[in-house]
């Protein structure tokens, strides 16, 4: 026994330091992370951020540096009183500010770096950088930030802002303070635009001071720069169509039919893109966010949903002739309105009756589209199959759905169903017909699209019978890089031979109809106004508002080069404000200059702001009975 | 001369002994190395250093075996109280490194008694125990038996270097193995028990933890009728032991002592201050993973976060750049020499020799417990080096004085076969 417990002692004391070590090295891999977290740094090398020009190659956006200050909570130590307010009035921002920024790195992570105060210009980097080793913990990262050329176009540029931690936790390429495209081309391009950060592994000592690169470097990357992109943007048009809807709410849009591509989208009110970039950055982001009246940051041509107003009968009109319930010949009679059963009816303005199809189209006339919408429902056994039919003709226009252009999604629209029209007549318990919906027609009632999706049927007539997804993106580094999704063509239920009628009734809308007074010398129009009904709820109580103005074009007649739909917001009749623009828009895309000089000055004089005073100021409304 | 003597050394032991150094020194280059030093015969730096030391200890070994064995028998009381003479001239000549005034410093060199006097205790202790008069029998010579052993540790402590002293607990097992009753070596573990467990709980839960249990064993044998008293008395002296050492914890200890001892009892978590040194320590090892980083790729080791890593901490770097295979292997080196001494010690015929062989296995024993328990956070942080790995010229020295005494001794054991 004497001669044993020792020697016992010793084996059972190797036994138990193997466990221990392979407890330590094999089984807990915890300090293997430890490891890499306090030996190894990674220092990131943010690459530049792609350019964008516009279709002629101008270049709209470049980049510009910036500093951020930064921040690892675990290597600072606290600061004597004065040294903190010293550091504070370096970095502009408050005690509390500090307290609060340092709190809030604490929490993300006391081991990886967080921005204390973004975007410093290369001036204050200059002055800040001298003064940065007093602060322990502290220092300051190169980023690459935007550097707007031009003061429009922020809705189709978007914007790019610091990661928040659920981008993080998605997608572990982001760290704290890192920027991402969050709207527009910079959120659809984003992988594009953006590159790859390139990575340096330092080795650390313990005092978190660098003693050299990590295993030679061997595990290093070097940044790749993100890729130019060219946009099928107009900068010219672009710009002009910003300046004609100064004062004025709605938006513009305008395709190249025979490719789809995008030549001009504006929404109004707009902000200048220069707004979102520095150290002003998110007051000025907070207050266009807070601006829910104008609301700046709301795209309108791919977010507004709006009535279509009169636009839509050309459809109404295609529709019928494809269905066979009317031929663009047969004349049809107007009694100031259309009697839709009992003495319920739906008015319309004076004007030349019976009329066919060319003239129904050029006067806008009310009862000529409810009759052929009531015959191409009423075609079929029921009201539901009739709708059904009716829906199926115009989501071949890419309408009620998203269109699946390159830009954030927007919103759908909608082209009731048969479905839809159940629910809302509580059908069976309640039957419905054709004349229970006939306000769509005259796209009124239940219709509601984007002007994207206008523009979009819009292109299609002009190219009479199909179109092209409309699309942004040009070229990817100067080379054509198109997504098959955009030249793949799309083709309606409509023949063909149906356009003919439709077109010319457009185009007499300009020549002697609703629009002649838009008459641009030399360029043949092809139109249709609509002035559309729109109600609000004020103090809850549902209120009809001055009606939209609406108008939809292509030209030349014979060979369309441009399409474009036109929306001001409560703007009354559709030739006032939308025809007068977009006859603007395209005598400026195809001609290059202005000549109704008379036309161009209403427009950029004219104002709308007292009109979106209304409902707060109690003044009435304008309303096209 | 060494040659027609050489065969009856302990060959094993020897390269035991070399392997041990050379891998590590290995690790004090790989720990101590600086990439901005070009030179590689830079005095400065710790490696060199490690190595004159090395070839010094290269050059004492042949003096060592060529000495007749009988010389270590004879002369071991005067070797004693020199060694003992030279630990308390410390308090008068001394020299303060980080807090401990252990070091004398004689030109260039520092030299620290404290490791001599393991050997000097070791042979001193064979003495008198071998001594035909000596009967570990008797409690006189028990208690004489002990006062050699603890004599330098008293004079250790105060230094303070409470790790140094602790490792002359270790020649509790020779005495044991010489017939010292089994109650001295339970006394030292249950006082060893109830020291930690009353830092760990306090005092109050382990009154109540001897209460508890004393009563059970007086209730189990009951029908002994053995008297109350006898069991009144063992757990009055426990909890009164538990109190004092709360009460000397608390007020004699200084704070850098209790925290020691709070880290690795787990109280204290602040792994930035206190626990820093353990903490750093078992991430170098830990990130070690199976085969380790490679010579010279340690992280850790490169960035120096482990305090103190070329001496006390020398294992986190084979930890960190060998892997668990190298730790292993290296813990493999330790218990095969342990055992290897111990087998050696019990074939010796001398008493002498075996009781020394014994001691000498005892005290690398406890080094390379107490060390490599400290580094991989299993024990307190009680700063001792590890044996032939640690970089300091005395600890090498000190070392390799007590290992080869035993392997002279062990030779002539030989020759009288």
């Amino acid at each position: 026994m004497r001669k044993y417990l020792f020697l016992l002692i010793v084996i059972s004391t190797g036994i138990l330091i193997s466990a221990r070590l392979f407890y330590l090295q094999v089984y807990d891999t915890s300090a293997q992370i430890s490891s890499q977290n306090n030996a190894i740094k990674k220092i990131y090398d943010f690459p530049q951020r792609g350019f964008i020009f516009d279709r002629n190659r101008k270049l709209l956006v470049s980049n510009q540096p910036s500093y951020d200050v930064m921040v690892i909570p675990k290597n600072t130590e606290a600061l004597n009183p004065n040294l903190k307010q010293e550091f504070c009035d370096l970095l502009k921002i408050t005690l509390e500010d500090y307290d609060r920024i340092l709190e809030k790195a604490i929490a993300y992570s006391p081991r990886l770096p967080s921005v204390v105060v973004p975007q410093f210009t290369k001036d204050e980097y200059a002055y800040l950088s001298e003064k940065m080793w007093k602060y322990k913990g502290f220092y300051i990262q190169k980023r690459a930030l935007r550097d707007y050329q031009v003061s429009n176009s922020a809705n189709v540029f978007g914007y790019i802002a610091e990661v928040n931690q659920s981008i993080i936790k998605k997608n572990p390429y982001y760290l704290m303070g890192d920027l991402i495209g969050k709207s527009g081309i910079e959120m659809e391009y984003e992988e594009v635009l953006r590159g790859e950060k390139g990575v340096k592994y330092l080795q650390m000592d313990r005092f978190n001071r660098k003693i050299g690169p990590y295993k030679e470097g061997i595990y290093d990357t070097i940044p790749i720069n993100g890729k130019d992109i060219t946009l099928t943007i107009d900068a010219v048009l672009q710009e002009y169509g910003e300046r004609l809807l100064i004062n004025k709410r709605g938006g513009i849009v305008a395709l190249e039919p025979t490719t789809g591509e995008i030549l001009a989208l504006i929404t109004a009110p707009n902000y200048d893109p220069k707004l979102l970039v520095g150290r002003e950055r998110s007051k000025n982001f907070t207050k266009l966010w807070y601006d829910t009246i104008s609301r700046p940051l709301f795209d309108r041509v791919l977010q507004g949903e709006y009535p279509p107003g009169s636009p839509f009968k050309s459809l109404t009109a295609l529709i019928g002739m494809q269905e066979g319930v009317i031929n663009s010949s047969e004349k049809i009679s107007c009694y100031n309105g259309y009697n839709y059963g009992g003495k319920k009816m739906l008015g319309c303005h004076p004007h030349d009756t019976p009329l066919t199809m060319i003239g129904g189209i050029a006067n806008s006339c009310n009862s000529y589209f409810c009759t052929i919408y009531k015959r191409s429902i009423e075609k079929y056994p029921s009201p539901q199959e009739g709708i059904d039919n009716w829906k199926k003709h115009l989501e071949s226009f890419g309408l009620g759905n998203y269109i699946g252009y390159d830009l954030p999604p927007g919103k759908k629209g909608l082209i009731p169903s048969s479905e839809f029209y159940n629910r809302w007549y509580k059908y069976p318990k309640y039957k419905w017909y054709a004349t229970a919906t006939i306000s769509n027609a005259i796209g009124q009632g239940e219709v509601i699209l984007t002007p994207m999706q206008m523009v979009n049927f819009t292109a299609a007539i002009a190219n009479k019978g199909w179109y092209y997804k409309p699309h942004i993106l040009k070229k990817i580094s100067n080379i054509d890089t198109i997504s098959s999704k955009y030249t793949k063509r799309y083709n309606t239920t409509i023949d063909a031979q149906y356009f003919e009628p439709v077109i010319e009734g457009m185009f007499d809308v300009y020549n002697e109809g609703t629009a002649k007074y838009i008459q641009i010398p030399g360029i043949e129009i092809c139109g249709k106004t609509g002035t559309a009904e729109n109600f609000t709820k004020i103090d809850g109580k549902r209120v009809q508002l001055t009606d939209h103005s609406i108008f939809i074009a292509f030209a030349p007649k014979d060979n369309p080069k441009i399409a474009i739909a036109v929306i001001v917001e409560n703007g009354y009749w559709g030739s006032r404000w939308a025809g007068r623009i977009a006859g603007l828009m395209i005598e400026k895309y195809l001609k290059g200059k202005i000549t109704r000089k008379d036309m161009e000055a209403y427009v950029l004089n004219g104002s709308l702001l007292e009109e979106y005073e209304k409902p707060y100021s109690g003044k009435t409304f304008n309303i096209n009975y | 001369m060494l040659g027609s003597k050489g065969t009856k050394f302990d060959w094993p032991t020897i390269f035991i002994y070399i392997a041990l150094v050379v891998i590590g020194w290995v690790n004090i280059y790989s720990a101590s190395y600086n990439t901005t030093s070009t030179a590689f015969f830079d005095f400065s730096q710790v490696y060199v250093k490690q190595l004159v030391w090395i070839s010094l200890s290269l050059i004492l070994i042949p003096f060592i075996l060529t000495v007749e064995a009988k010389f270590y028998e004879r002369f071991s009381s005067i070797i004693y109280i020199i060694s003992l003479i030279s630990l308390v001239g410390l308090f008068v000549l001394g020299k303060n490194v980080n807090g401990a005034t252990s070091w004398y410093f004689l030109g260039g060199f520092s030299i620290q008694p404290s490791e001599f006097a393991k050997a000097a205790t070791a042979l001193a202790l064979a003495k008198y125990v071998s001594d035909i008069q000596t009967d570990l029998k008797s409690f006189k010579d028990q208690i004489k038996s002990l006062i050699i052993v603890f004599l330098p540790a008293l004079i250790i402590i105060p230094q303070p270097d409470p790790g140094s002293a602790l490792v002359y607990v270790a020649l509790i097992f020779p005495l044991y193995r010489e017939g010292l009753h089994f109650i001295y070596l339970l006394l030292s573990f249950i006082i060893a028990a109830l020291f930690v467990a009353t830092l760990a709980f306090g005092t109050f839960w382990v009154s109540l933890g001897i209460l508890i249990i004393i009563a059970i064993i007086y209730f189990k044998n009951y029908k002994k009728k053995q008297s109350v008293f006898k069991y009144g008395f063992i757990a009055l002296a426990c909890i009164g032991f538990s109190i004092s050492v709360n009460f000397i914890f608390e007020n004699v200890l200084e704070q850098r002592h209790r925290d020691r001892f709070n880290i690795v009892l787990g109280k204290e978590v602040d792994t930035k201050s206190i626990g820093y040194n353990t903490n750093q320590s078992e991430i170098a090892i830990g990130s070690g993973g199976w085969t380790g980083k490679g010579w010279l790729q340690g992280t850790q080791t490169k960035g120096k976060f482990v305090p103190e890593q070329d001496t006390d901490y020398i294992f986190s770097t084979v930890g960190e750049e060998w892997g668990f295979l190298g730790s292993i292997g290296v813990v493999l080196l330790f218990i095969t020499l342990i055992i290897r001494l111990l087998i050696l010690a019990e074939r010796q015929k001398s008493q002498f020799s075996r009781v020394y062989g014994y001691s000498v296995s005892a005290i690398l024993f406890f080094h390379f417990f107490i060390n490599i328990g400290m580094v991989s956070g299993l024990l307190p942080t009680i700063g001792i080096p590890l044996p032939f790995f640690s970089y300091g010229g005395s600890g090498l020295w000190g070392f390799t004085i007590l290992l080869f005494i035993f392997i002279r001794l062990d030779a002539s054991n030989y020759i009288n076969r």
